[in-house]
């Protein structure tokens, strides 16, 4: 099932500086996992030691928070768009 | 109040708007709105509400500016590298209108001195460099009740969301803690397009605009995402948490944390 995620500017070095990556997985967790096989690193700067996303990082399904869904059990379909958002600073 | 001749002459392009007319710029007028950094965000917000005629503007900074500021800080100039932010933007922003009533606060916000300047103001826009100043405007906006625009910029992505305390989610409920010090480069470490600072900033503006007018629909409870290589924006919902340490049910943290003390404490952890 073919879903595109969206990488934002902080961790695109990671991604080989690719802004945008389509993968497959049925849950959230499935595709952060598809990501850490691509692009070894990449899980650590999303997720802390114990596999829980990091608090100033949110993932969407679409227009939707996964945290008032079910979290990275959320499930994926074909099609869906994935954002990772990170907190920014800059002024 | 009644508009002078000159008044309706400056600022007739927007009295036309029938959302606007005399009495929507008569509301501008009388509105006081706090600008939180003379930088990238803080420039072209504060050049955008001084020209629309916003009656009072309050601008926080503690920097001098710099040569290297110029690229995107574009209330400043070459004449005033140098001088306090604040004083070269008053300078520049009553240049182009004298009816402003420009106040500069040539000093850092801490939780000290916070709620202080922060209420005698309508509205309060957060172009602030760093997460600790970040999280303690947010805090005091809702300890405060004052509506925020809050703005965010690295690189090539932009981010803005208005806050309506109470009403709408607050930065907290979008991302609850600030990453430890270290882990996100800041805009000296990382970069910057000058042109994505004036996006943000601008759309600040904006929203500065509708509140205060009472128009259109504000960015509250939804977060915008711009990031510029791709032209590309979207909205993404931002709920209320209702674990929010500030604004939730049970709030955990019920005064202003100091922001040198919070990168202290993160530093420990």
């Amino acid at each position: 099932m073919p879903i595109t995620v969206r990488i934002p500017t902080p961790l695109q070095k990671v991604t080989q500086n690719k802004a945008e990556v389509v993968l497959s997985g049925s849950n959230i967790r499935e595709m952060i996992d598809g990501l850490e096989r691509n692009f070894p690193g990449i899980k650590e700067r999303i997720c802390d030691e114990k596999g829980k996303i990091r608090r100033f990082i949110n993932i969407y399904v679409n227009e939707e928070d996964i945290r008032f869904l079910k979290q990275d059990q959320t499930s994926l379909k074909d099609g869906d768009e994935v954002s990772i958002i990170p907190a920014i600073a800059g002024g | 109040m009644k508009l002078r001749d000159d008044q309706i002459e400056r600022y007739s392009r927007q009295i036309l708007l029938p959302a606007v007319g005399g009495k929507g710029q008569e509301k501008l007028l009388n509105a006081k709105v706090l600008i939180i950094g003379a930088g990238g965000l803080g420039s072209p917000c504060a050049l955008y509400l001084a020209s629309a005629g916003i009656g009072t503007l309050g601008i926080v900074d503690s920097d001098k500016v710099e040569l290297n500021n110029l690229q995107r800080q574009i209330v400043h100039s070459v004449n005033t590298v140098g001088s306090p932010k604040v004083d070269s933007a008053k300078d520049r922003l009553n240049a182009i209108n004298p009816d402003v009533k420009v106040i500069p606060y040539n000093i850092r916000l801490t939780s000290a001195n916070i709620l202080d300047i922060i209420k005698d103001y309508d509205m309060v826009v957060d172009g602030s460099d760093n997460f600790p100043t970040r999280y303690l405007v947010n805090d005091a906006c809702v300890f405060f009740n004052k509506p925020l625009s809050h703005g965010g910029i690295f690189r090539f992505d932009g981010q803005a969301i208005t806050i309506l305390p109470h009403k709408s989610a607050c930065y907290r409920c979008l991302f609850s803690e600030p990453p430890p010090p270290g882990l996100v480069p800041s805009c000296q470490e990382a970069g910057i397009l000058g042109a994505v600072a004036g996006i943000i900033g601008t759309i600040q503006a904006n929203e500065v605009l509708k509140y205060v007018l009472g128009i259109g629909e504000v960015l509250a409870g939804k977060l915008l995402v711009f990031n510029a290589l791709d032209s590309f924006f979207r909205q993404v919902k931002v709920s209320r948490d209702p674990k929010c340490p500030v604004c939730g049910e049970n709030p955990s943290i019920t005064k202003l944390i100091d922001y040198e003390q919070f990168c202290h404490l993160r530093r420990k952890e």
